[in-house]
């Protein structure tokens, strides 16, 4: 895989035919009672790759994102993740298979320091059980200590200043909490990142900086990133892939440009007459 | 370091200064024994924040469990002759099961850890005032069981309590080495044993509190789905709380059952439920120094406060103001004003968790959306 946008348009789809894709949702749906809130929808996603998924409000983005990581369980359809299948599994089994979130509104532990928030993130690598922690083991020192300088590791990696390393989390800046959330989740060592809405709240000089972050994480940490955005300049500078859903459908999917000059993208966002 | 060495070293000689039967002295290990169990409640509630109401049926398995394993209760057994374990050497001698203290008391945690987990079971797709009813109904029938316990008979002949009808007497605490305690000439080495079991249990609050546990707890008290989606197991996770929570109320059940030296049905009340829970809200929730404080005070203020407001002129008082009642009566009315009194002068208790001062103060917290709820 390059860096580089996917050279063919269905190129995401086809890895997941082929079983080459980290994560694939195959015809999957969400009702809630008498509502779709997602209908049918295939998605795949290649690893090390950045993809977006984008749609006008309430068009299902976030349902879906939380039937990948567990919160809903779909009505119909199959998710795999490293062609395992976890549709309908737990969350916290499918965190520690590798995928990991961060929320719309911001959902820290408000009261946790910003390290023993991202502590918390590293659960399902820890293996520290009752009687460890109470005896207070050699090896349960060693992991709560080892545990603890990742925690910092991963703060300074998405640039929280150290100052702001032990304090609560609500009292962090809005900036601030978004760097702790992503740390939390990269403490996980995902394979997959999802960020839903990463950049809203922030001004474009801090979203390109983000856009910037995401490469660098995809780069560096071999995390393909899987995106719900607004931020049109975002969503075009950084994605391979995009999907667009719609009143709970797949309206069009592919590379930025294709997806920028589509109709029915056009119509979805700015209405018919507007899309004449 | 140092005032902490004071205070527990005064601790640990005050009894030698006062009567071997000085009254103080009993209302003493009556607080300690209170302290285990609000360190108990603590972590569910105060920790996990899972509000907890039936607490009491905690006290009654721990209590029973001393009942059941130290006494003639099933004289029965063994051909009448009994089963004795590690137990003294009168104890010894008599029909039933005796065992020594310290396996009542590991039998004690085992019985009431498997109870929290079967309080928790149901409780687990609920949140707030839901898992509040669930657990304040345990608490009921498990009250219920043992008040008609004496017609309940489980296997053989036995009986799963004596009801109404006390178990009594119960045998003296046993220790190896230490020899046995004799509750009619000298109370002290109940205090003792009462101390030793608080700091045990402080010992065991703290290293919970900060491991990966009790990371976990604070953060599903937190957010539920944010804890779950971070790899927190919300299951395990909570059944822990329970059960954890649970093992400090058997122990300290099976203590007061010996120190009593009776197992009453009667004293499974709902109101033990709440007595407990004010010290745990006085003091502080998620506060394990509050959490000690508060039921300090509210046990004195129980065995010391309210008696003495009957003996002495309260009663008078309340005569003349043509209120036809005595102050022991309304004993949890008194509670409930001192409940009532610190969540309007000092909701956040006595001595907060600093998490939880942060959360009234400065209007932090989020809201808890069950993971559960969104799934179904």
């Amino acid at each position: 895989m390059t860096p580089e946008p996917a050279p063919e348009k269905a190129q995401p789809a086809a890895a997941a035919a082929n079983g080459s894709a980290l994560l694939a949702a195959k015809d999957v749906s969400k009702i809630f009672g008498g509502l779709v809130a997602v209908d049918d929808v295939s998605f795949g996603i290649a690893p090390r790759s950045i993809v977006s998924i984008i749609g006008p409000n309430g068009a299902g983005k976030t349902t879906f994102f939380n039937m990948l990581t567990g919160l809903y369980k779909p009505s119909i359809g199959t998710i795999t993740f490293e062609r395992q299948d976890i549709t309908g599994r737990r969350p916290d089994r499918i965190t520690a298979l590798g995928v990991a979130r961060t929320f719309q509104n911001i959902r820290l532990f408000a009261t946790m320091s910003a390290v023993e928030n991202v502590m918390v993130g590293q659960h399902a690598r820890m293996r520290a059980g009752m009687f460890g922690a109470i005896l207070r083991t050699p090896a349960a020192r060693k992991e709560e200590r080892r545990v603890r300088e990742h925690a910092r590791e991963m703060l300074d990696y998405v640039g929280l200043k150290p100052a702001a390393f032990d304090q609560i989390a609500a009292n962090l800046s809005y900036g601030d909490q978004r760097r702790v959330e992503i740390a939390r989740a990269l403490a996980s060592d995902p394979r997959l990142l999802l960020l839903d809405e990463p950049t809203a709240g922030m001004n474009p000089n801090e979203s390109a900086r983000l856009t910037e972050f995401m490469v660098k994480l995809r780069d560096e940490r071999d995390v393909a990133i899987l995106l719900i955005e607004h931020d049109m300049r975002v969503v075009m500078g950084v994605s391979e892939h995009i999907t667009v859903l719609d009143h709970g459908h797949k309206i069009a999917e592919g590379r930025p440009q294709e997806i920028r000059e589509d109709e029915r993208v056009i119509e979805a966002y700015l209405g018919k007459a507007a899309g004449d | 370091m140092l005032p902490a060495a004071v205070a527990l070293t005064a601790l640990v000689i005050f009894p030698v200064f006062r009567d071997p039967l000085d009254s103080f002295l009993g209302d003493s290990i009556l607080a300690l024994a209170f302290v285990v169990m609000a360190l108990g409640l603590n972590i569910v509630v105060g920790f996990a924040g899972l509000l907890d109401l039936g607490y009491v049926a905690f006290y009654a398995f721990g209590a029973l469990a001393t009942g059941w394993w130290a006494s003639d209760f099933f004289t029965g057994v063994n051909g009448e002759r009994g089963i004795h374990i590690g137990a003294s050497e009168f104890a010894s001698s008599l029909p039933g099961v005796h065992l020594n203290f310290l396996l009542i008391l590991v039998g004690a945690v085992i019985i009431t850890a498997i109870a929290g987990a079967i309080i928790g079971l149901p409780t687990l797709r609920l949140r707030g005032d839901y898992i509040a009813i669930v657990t304040l109904a345990f608490g009921e029938i498990i009250g219920r069981i043992a008040q008609n316990g004496d017609e309940l008979t489980l296997i053989g002949d036995y009986k799963f309590s004596n009801g109404r009808q006390s178990i009594s007497p119960i045998d003296q605490i046993n220790l190896p080495l230490i020899g046995e305690f004799d509750q009619a000439t000298n109370l002290r080495p109940y205090f003792w044993m009462g101390l030793a079991l608080v700091l045990v249990v402080l010992f065991v609050n703290f290293r919970l509190r900060d491991s990966r546990m009790g990371r976990a707890w604070i953060a599903l008290r937190e957010d539920e789905v944010a804890a779950a989606s971070m790899g927190v197991p919300l299951v395990k996770t909570k059944l822990m709380a329970y059960a954890v929570g649970a093992g400090f109320g058997g122990i300290s059940g099976a203590f007061l059952g010996a120190f009593l030296n009776s197992v009453n049905a009667n004293q499974f009340q709902f109101g033990f439920s709440i007595f407990i829970l004010a010290m745990v809200i006085l003091g502080g929730l998620g506060s394990i120094w509050g959490v000690v404080i508060g039921a300090v005070l509210l046990s004195f203020v129980n065995t010391r406060f309210l008696t003495q407001l009957d003996q002495g002129i309260g009663n008078d008082v309340l005569n003349a103001l043509g209120l036809d009642f005595t102050f022991n009566e309304v004993k949890f009315g008194v509670f409930g004003f001192i409940l009532v009194l610190v969540m309007v002068l000092r909701p956040e208790g006595l001595l907060p968790e600093r998490r939880r001062k942060l959360e009234l103060t400065e209007g932090v917290g989020t809201g808890g959306e069950s993971v559960y709820e969104a799934r179904a």
